[in-house]
């Protein structure tokens, strides 16, 4: 298996990850990453349960922190900053690069709440505009038009498919650049998940997006790069159609037609 | 083989266990039987004990002296409702302070796993030792006795009761709730405030509402601090009556206009840590 | 790859088009930067007033009880005299009241809390569970005066008549026996308060224990029905051998409350300081009564202090036997998530 596999791309990449190497305590789960994400496009990660693609989504807005025995060596750059640094405020951080879990996570709190959470870390903004922005990220996540009279029920009382909009829609809200979005349909039933595969075409205009899902029907319909992984390593990536009809690797193509996984 | 064909020796065996299960369901049962029958049989009693005591000038009169003919027992409720509520103010922050820690801050500290061991001991350690140690720590330093000793006793029952609870109602939060907010650049302190602690907010109330059923009882904590008073008292720095210390001088006397009282006394407990028990279920399964 | 992409059913305006632009421009503030290093300060120190309350327990019932500890040493243990007037303490006979009625409490209570509890978990209809289960949480609720109360003035008269009486009448001349039920027959003493504490603390256990016994998973219960077992079998030789560290924690559990209880006991045990007959009917006294008898009229000084003392002994005591009974209980979590 190659050292060193190049993950790079023609125009000029959103974020790039260099030599990136991660730990669960003595487990190394992330081998030597190198990989660029090109801006405004969506890139979805693919690969077996184990495979650490959720692992390397994680470390994009250093989740991993959370976790005492969890730890990245590498570096990850955003337009060039290191954001893995310590110097880096991690809140600034997540400000920039939103995610969105693989079940709907809604606080306790009226949808209008939800959305505003975020938007009050960072800026004052008058009744007004809160208003205005909250509205915006509703429609930017498709569910205006099902919740704008009821913003001050709680978040919960909406359904599964709906909640997981709200969650997207709340992450929208603070205008990151990018997106992460951990396997977010593996939780929704199939109409709920084809209007999210909608809106993510339609996010990738205004963000970068990066998808973690185990579908791989999904990732060949939504996304325009993918990356294959395996035990840790980045086995191959390359723009979606061509991953999906002449993969490099052996191994790729393997998993591709389902000989694994 | 047909079950008709079982050999002697094996039925013989089987309906020996069918037997014993039997009796051992039949015990089990008059066990059960015998539990409900004391409860029955004790709210029955002071239902009826207390109701005859009880009359509208409990509520209104004082408690009186030996023999009298009058009375009844305001000073001793007011004391009682005054040093109970805020000996729950005084120990709420505390305990949901510490069950945050333990929960959000020291899982695996060994402050975290001293302090859990610790507000455990304290849970169901003699409450009358925690009077003997508000007596030594601030009633004899300040030479008398007084109705914020007494609060003060109260409230360290209060705390390792809110610790446990809050504790557990915070472990039961899912982790991807804390990690959605984190995601959003909220900080830790935001976190546990406005989504964690929000999202387990019944069973935190749950929690200090039974604390408060807790502390309306008890009567030892209270015997050497606030000690009691015949007359009507606000004053925190004096001695103040409380209802179970007053039943308890009252229940042991021979007069019977007192332990008329008394049992009048005991019915309101009774009822009042009955219902904050009733009031607390219906709160926590309506958000659960 | 990507499907016709439906119509934008927003149409943009102008309003929308400048909120929209992405991140770098909007300003980025950080919303009280102290409050994080505030907020864990304050959860930090609530831990330590914790630590330093069982600290100061431990001192101040120390230096209160010094005098005595310093005149009687460890032998205040076994002294059995208790004269005020006279100056001279020892405090056998409230120690030998506390652990008498409380080994009487757990000889009722035990076998009754487990009945409950196995019923509460085995045999009761489903309907059943939630209002009984119920019913004995709220019993375990009512406070200690109540039993008091109750036990001193409906109880013990009964006790008398139909217990004692007619145990006295029976055995009352026998040797060993007759000397346990000797003295006056009104329904005071340790046997009375022994029985009042267990009604006491049967409600106590049987939560504990039927929570203990719940955390046996499902399928290691079916597995044995399936072999065709009967309910007693499947609790005998499937639930406890399970559950065993988690009932002995729930029975050391009901002890430490039984220990500690004052208002239980104070009302009936007759608070006679005398240990000249161990009959159960006798007038006798336990550390938790004789503190809310004695204490507040106290001389400071040796007598103050020897009560100070008892209560450091009584805390001593319930704090090892809370201490085992986490020990055990935590030790059948182990056993459970390591099952799983």
């Amino acid at each position: 298996m190659d050292t060193k596999v190049s993950g790079s791309i023609s125009e000029k990449p959103k974020l790039t990850v260099r030599d990136l190497n991660f730990y669960y305590g003595s487990f190394h789960a992330l081998k030597h990453i190198h990989l660029d994400i090109p801006e405004r496009k969506v890139t979805a990660f693919i690969g077996p349960s184990g495979c650490g693609k959720s692992t390397l989504l994680r470390v994009f807005n250093r989740m991993f922190e959370l976790y005492p025995d969890q730890r990245a060596e590498g570096s990850v750059t955003l337009d060039g900053e290191d954001i893995l640094s310590k110097k880096l405020d991690v809140s600034l951080v997540r400000a920039k690069i939103g995610m969105v879990f693989q079940k709907p996570t809604p606080f306790p709190m009226s949808i209008y709440d939800n959305i505003a959470f975020g938007v009050r870390l960072f800026e004052t903004l008058p009744r007004a505009e809160m208003d205005e922005r909250v509205e915006w990220a509703l429609k930017k996540a498709a569910l205006w038009n099902e919740v704008k009279d009821k913003l001050n029920q709680n978040g919960s009382s909406l359904s599964g498919g709906q909640q997981q909009r709200l969650c997207i829609a709340r992450g929208i809200a603070i205008k990151p650049e990018v997106l992460l979005l951990d396997e977010p349909c593996s939780a929704l039933d199939p109409i709920s998940t084809g209007k999210i595969e909608e809106l993510i075409h339609e996010l990738k205009v205004d963000y970068t997006v990066m998808i973690v899902t185990h579908n791989m029907q999904q990732a060949a319909r939504c996304s325009d790069y993918t990356a294959y992984m395996y035990l840790g390593d980045l086995v191959e990536f390359g723009p979606t159609s061509e991953l999906f009809m002449k993969p490099k690797k052996k191994d790729t193509e393997d998993y591709i037609t389902g000989r694994f996984g | 083989m047909s079950f008709a064909t079982l050999s002697a020796a094996k039925m013989a065996q089987h309906r020996h266990r069918k037997r014993i299960n039997v009796l051992a369901l039949v015990l089990s049962l008059s066990a059960m039987a015998f539990g409900l029958f004391w409860l029955a049989w004790i709210l029955f009693e002071t239902l009826r004990l207390g109701l005859g005591g009880m009359a509208l000038a409990v509520f209104t009169e004082m408690t009186p002296p030996p023999l009298a003919s009058t009375g009844g027992l305001a000073n001793a409720i007011f004391g009682s409702m005054l040093m109970v509520s805020l000996a729950t103010a005084l120990g709420t922050p505390i305990g949901v302070m510490a069950g945050v820690y333990l929960a959000e801050y020291g899982q695996t500290t060994w402050l975290g796993r001293v302090t859990q061991f610790i507000s455990d001991i304290l849970l169901s350690a003699p409450s009358i030792v925690i009077g003997l140690f508000v007596y030594s720590a601030v009633v004899a330093h300040l030479r008398s006795y007084s109705a914020f000793a007494g609060i003060l006793a109260l409230a360290l029952i209060v705390i390792p009761v809110v610790i446990r609870t809050t504790e557990n109602m915070l472990s039961l939060i899912p982790n991807a709730l804390r990690e959605a907010a984190y995601a959003l650049g909220t900080p830790k302190w935001k976190v546990i405030s406005s989504v964690t602690l929000k999202a387990a907010r019944a069973g935190v109330i749950t929690g200090i509402l039974l604390a408060l059923a807790r502390i309306a009882g008890e009567t030892a904590p209270l015997l050497f601090t606030a000690l009691s008073n015949q007359f009507w008292s606000a004053d925190l720095s004096g001695p103040m009556a409380s209802l179970p210390v007053t039943i308890f001088k009252f229940a042991m006397s021979p007069y019977e206009n007192w332990r008329d009282l008394a049992w009048a006394g005991v019915l309101i407990i009774t009822m009042g840590v009955l219902a904050l028990n009733i009031l607390a279920r219906v709160l926590f399964r309506n958000k659960y | 790859m990507a499907a016709t992409l439906p119509a934008n059913p927003f149409p943009k305006d102008n309003k929308m088009e400048i909120a929209a632009q992405g991140g770098g421009q909007t300003p980025r503030k950080r919303v009280l930067p102290w409050a994080d290093a505030a907020f864990s300060f304050l959860a930090h120190l609530a831990a330590w007033v914790t630590l330093a309350l069982l600290a100061g327990i431990i001192i101040s019932l120390v230096i209160g009880a010094w005098p005595a500890i310093m005149e009687y040493g460890l032998s205040f243990l076994w002294r059995s005299e208790w004269d005020p007037v006279e100056n001279k303490y020892g405090g056998l006979v409230m120690i030998y009241g506390t652990l008498a009625t409380s080994f009487i409490a757990l000889l009722i209570a035990v076998p009754v809390s487990f009945g409950i509890a196995l019923f509460l978990t085995e045999l009761a209809p489903g309907w059943l569970r939630r209002p009984l289960g119920v019913a004995i949480e709220l019993l375990a609720a009512v406070p200690s005066i109540v039993y008091g109360m109750w036990g001193l003035l409906v109880f013990g008269p009964i006790l008398a008549t139909f217990v004692q009486q007619p145990l006295q009448g029976l055995v009352g001349d026998l040797p060993v026996l007759g000397a346990l039920v000797s003295g006056a027959p009104v329904g005071i003493g340790i046997l009375s308060a022994g029985i009042i504490l267990a009604i006491m603390v049967i409600p106590f256990i049987a939560s504990v224990m039927r929570d203990v016994f719940e955390t046996t998973p499902a399928l290691l219960k079916e597995s044995a029905y399936g072999l065709g077992s009967t309910t007693w079998e499947v609790v005998w030789k499937v639930v406890l051998p399970y559950t065993k560290s988690g009932v002995i924690g729930a029975i050391m559990l009901g002890l430490g409350r039984a220990l500690g209880e004052t208002m239980a006991v104070t009302f009936v045990i007759g608070n006679f300081n005398q240990l000249n007959s161990l009959s159960l009917f006798e007038a006798a006294n336990s550390i938790t009564s004789a503190l809310a008898n004695e204490f507040a009229e106290a001389s400071p000084g040796l007598h103050q202090a020897s009560l100070i003392y008892l209560g450091l002994v009584l805390f001593f005591i319930t704090f090892c036997v809370l201490a085992l009974s986490k020990l055990l209980l935590s030790r059948l979590k182990r056993n459970e998530g390591s099952r799983t």
